[in-house]
């Protein structure tokens, strides 16, 4: 490939986007449908052909037991942590899952693991991408919260691996955030980006120093987004229909979507107007409707909102500022539109939060920047590093079930730390170590992140071996481990068992059944695509033929038009994509006049409207210069 | 007052760049920028700074921040897999050795630690063998702390007592806040005894260097800070037993 495109990817709890740097302005790549959200759904259809985003959507609502949603909540998490989600989003775990299993959901009657989940979302981005460059995209720095973990990272990378994507970065979304709003500013200062998206929460305090994105401390929630809102005005919503209409709705999935989609839409009318109504079909020709003000709503969701609180008191404290030190506030996620929000904020910090970015964009234009850099660079980020830290603090079990930390959070990464271990008994040659992510001062209270068994250590009496293993946390804020046995200077061997997370062997199998050969399917993909196009413009002759215009051309013309006509009828069907390109370039050049001719007489005013917008848009790459015809006949 | 800047050799100077082969710095080459295999140095000679105690923080960033444009992962991110290695290496070592160097104490336990003294381990071997034999760790009491402590305990056993049947003593919780009050003064205090060390340190480390220091004078100085982190610890903990049992 001439050009090894890098893409900047967001994947959202509710959206994701796709970004990169076009010159030196980041942009979201639209998709097929023109928009920049691609929402995180995943549907199955009755034919059990996977849809993604703005189309899967209705089947949230039509079959809900063939579409899911919000699955970013269970990444790297065990069926233990998410009964609180299950409650809340009925997720349908796969009935044969065994005890230390990755999750599986249902999705129709198939079963996916959350990554594999994610990987569609991501596929879907990437194609995205591929169509707007026509070539194939393989590199890309995706976005996490920064309080994952390392079992949640870890998923997100495998979830970019099983779609084809080499992850070259995984990049804190406040911290991209940052990125982009520093871009152009060159300015020096202390500035926190307060990030409340659909899922996660997050806060992040940063030092801006001569191109230099230094994250000081971070903290937050991962647990707590705009989902949380939309759940208890279901929930109410649910109460008031079982007192007035004596209706126990809980589990009906489809009035549930119904519900969800209104109290979403009643939330996003309350970011701008003093009240809303709400108005639901139910089942049985029943409505539930109410009135809900800006006062009641703001009420409701205080609980909610007065958790990121905590976590920007103790990033405060970590960072050892206080908020008058702080010299800008930037705002990032869909839900900090809430006015309530917003004024919290503003309360946290004692000045107004900046809000001049889109905060639904803001990170994936971020993480665009940063795959610039990751590329090599361009002018505008050339002077442009970001040092950020690991959320959490990583610890080690030792005697008497008790946490050791051996990394503190908001350590800058890369990070590491040394350990010795020896043995306990005479001729011992395995050593167990268990690595936890927390900050509580007993194991059972922090997160179980793998146990690492050392193998083949020479036998030695008891005590005589000296073991150093050495705790790596990469830029991406994922764990590696490395041991040797320093008196015979032997690497030790270590089997890793991750707590939570698939294994190598499990995400490679899960690439090559579905993903096969990156490159290979995008020529598959690419020709697809045409044969597409060329019945598409096929179609519009046929019924332009039909068309006054017609009988206007000059029998050459015709005779022309005719001729490529059969030309791309038998080529469309070949595996020649140049042949077919070519077939529907020339037919397009030959029938210029005719769709002109069509406008003039307006003969079809929708199909004129079309072509004009076409026009408009034509990026000039060939491949996608639709011919105004063919376009109109997309309607 | 660091004696050399990090991008000058500091071991061998003969030793050459592996991709360009001309003289290199000691991460990465002064000439094409390639970063160098990471060779295991201290966390004061990776910054090229004499081991002294009073360090210039303001240029230890400047520094820090230099040399992380030339070593962070980031910067490597088109590079061969070796040179991603090494600048992972590398730049951990990097941060690593800021994150010690920047905080006054860590700093001094790391040189406490380079000198012999394993501070850490001594406290967790003790810790983990009262653990083992299920009796609470000893604490040697301070000397000049000994009425105070002795005092105080007897206020929180009696506050303890007062919580369990649900009293509440205004005079007495006025007394241990008071009590706390002078503690976190001398935990502050000692951290000004510290730097006075440190300055004796330096000295030693200046004479050592102009081949008249005194290997007893330079022990006398380490042992006295340990006795002062010592001493800090104790506090640390026995305003963390006053903060716990007020909030119970």
């Amino acid at each position: 490939m001439a050009t090894d495109y890098i893409v900047g990817i967001d994947l959202g709890t509710t959206n994701s986007l796709v970004a990169y740097m076009q010159g030196d302005v980041p942009v979201v790549i639209p998709g097929e449908d023109g928009l920049n959200l691609v929402p995180s759904v995943v549907a199955l259809d009755e034919k059990n052909q996977i849809i993604v985003g703005n189309a899967a959507r209705k089947y949230l609502i039509e079959t809900p037991e063939r579409a899911v949603f919000s699955v970013k909540r269970l990444m790297g998490r065990g069926v233990e942590d998410i009964q609180e989600e299950l409650k809340l989003f009925r997720f349908r775990l796969a009935e044969d899952l065994q005890q230390g299993e990755v999750l599986r959901i249902k999705v129709g009657e198939r079963a996916y693991t959350p990554p594999e989940i994610s990987a569609l979302v991501l596929r879907q981005l990437k194609r995205n991408a591929e169509r707007f460059f026509g070539a194939p995209v393989a590199q890309a720095v995706i976005t996490v919260p920064a309080y994952f973990n390392d079992a949640q990272r870890q998923a997100t990378k495998d979830a970019g691996r099983i779609a084809g994507l080499n992850v070259l970065r995984l990049v804190n979304e406040p911290t991209a955030a940052s990125l982009a709003y520093g871009l152009d500013k060159k300015k020096n200062g202390i500035i926190v980006v307060y990030d409340l998206g659909g899922g996660t929460f997050d806060i992040s305090i940063l030092k801006l120093h001569d191109g230099i994105f230094e994250v000081i401390a971070t903290n937050g929630d991962t647990h707590l987004g705009g989902d949380d809102i939309d759940n208890l005005l279901i929930a109410i919503a649910l109460d008031d229909i079982r007192g007035d209409l004596g209706l126990d709705l809980r589990r009906n999935g489809e009035a549930v979507a119904r519900i969800r989609k209104a109290v979403i839409e009643a939330k996003i009318a309350l970011s701008s107007q003093a009240a809303t109504k709400l108005d639901v079909d139910l089942p049985d020709g029943k409505k539930y409707q109410r009135e809900i003000s800006l006062e009641m709503f703001e009420q409701m969701i205080q609980p909610i909102i007065d958790r990121t609180v905590g976590p920007c008191k103790q990033a405060l404290k970590d960072a050892g500022l206080k908020p008058k030190q702080i010299d800008e506030v930037v705002l990032v996620g869909g839900s900090t539109r809430i006015p309530k929000v917003q004024r919290l904020v503003e309360e946290l910090f004692g000045r107004k939060p900046h809000t001049d970015l889109n905060p639904d964009e803001v990170v994936a234009l971020g993480a665009a920047v940063q795959a610039n850099i990751l590329g090599g660079g361009s002018e505008i980020t050339q002077d442009m590093l970001l040092l950020d830290v690991t959320p959490l603090s990583l610890g080690i079990e030792v005697a008497g079930g008790v946490t050791d930390k051996i990394i503190l959070r908001n350590s800058t990464v890369p990070a590491s730390a040394t350990q010795h271990y020896t043995t306990q008994v005479d001729g011992q040659t395995n050593v167990a170590i268990h690595v936890l992510q927390g900050e509580r001062e007993l194991a059972r209270d922090c997160r179980s992140l793998a146990r690492f068994d050392l193998k083949g250590v020479p036998p030695m009496p008891a005590g005589l071996p000296r073991i150093e293993v050495k705790f790596l946390i990469d830029a991406n804020g994922i764990l590696r481990v490395s041991a040797r046995e320093q008196r015979s200077g032997k690497e030790a061997e270590i089997d890793v068992q991750p707590t939570y997370g698939l294994t190598d062997e499990q995400v490679e199998s899960m690439l090559l059944e579905s993903f096969d050969y990156a490159e290979e399917d995008f020529r598959q993909r690419q020709i697809i695509e045409a044969r597409r196009e060329a019945d598409t413009i096929l179609d519009a002759l046929a019924k332009a033929k039909k068309n006054s215009a017609w009988r206007e051309l000059s029998m050459d013309e015709c005779r022309n038009a005719e001729t490529l006509e059969k030309k791309l009828v038998n080529v469309k069907n070949g595996d020649d994509y140049h042949a077919i390109r070519d077939g529907i370039d020339s037919l397009n050049q030959a029938t210029m006049r005719l769709a002109e001719l069509m406008m003039d007489t307006a003969v079809s005013t929708a199909l004129k409207g079309k072509a004009m917008d076409v026009t408009g848009h034509d990026h000039g790459e060939g491949t996608h210069a639709g011919h105004p015809m063919a376009k109109a006949d997309f309607e | 007052m660091p004696g050399k800047s990090g991008n000058q050799p500091v071991d061998d100077a003969t030793q050459s760049c592996w991709s360009c082969g001309t003289m290199r710095a000691v991460h990465f080459c002064s000439s094409c920028g390639k970063v160098q295999p990471p060779v295991p140095v201290d966390y004061f000679t990776f910054f090229g700074f004499p081991r002294k105690l009073n360090l210039d923080t303001a240029a230890l960033e400047k520094e820090f921040y230099a040399l992380s444009r030339k070593l962070h992962p980031d910067v490597f991110g088109q590079a061969g897999e070796q040179e991603r290695s090494w600048s992972l290496e590398q730049s951990s070592m990097l941060n690593d050795a800021y994150r010690t160097l920047k905080d006054p104490i860590k700093r001094t336990q790391y040189l406490l630690r380079l000198e012999g003294i394993e501070l850490e381990e001594q406290s967790k071997q003790a810790t983990e063998k009262a653990r083992a034999s299920g009796e609470l760790k000893k604490q040697v009491v301070p000397p000049d702390l000994l009425e105070e402590v002795f005092e105080l305990n007897m206020h929180l056993e009696e506050l303890r007592a007062q919580k369990k049947i649900g009293e509440d003593d205004p005079a007495l919780l006025e007394e241990i806040g008071k009590a706390k009050l002078s503690l976190e003064e001398k935990y502050d205090s000692l951290l000004n005894e510290l730097k006075d060390e440190w300055n004796g340190w330096d000295r030693a480390v200046d004479a050592a260097t102009e081949n008249n220091g005194i290997e007893s004078d330079r022990r006398k100085i380490l042992d006295k800070m340990v006795d002062i982190l010592n001493r800090r610890n104790y506090i640390r903990n026995l305003v963390r037993d006053v903060n716990e049992a007020m909030e119970n």
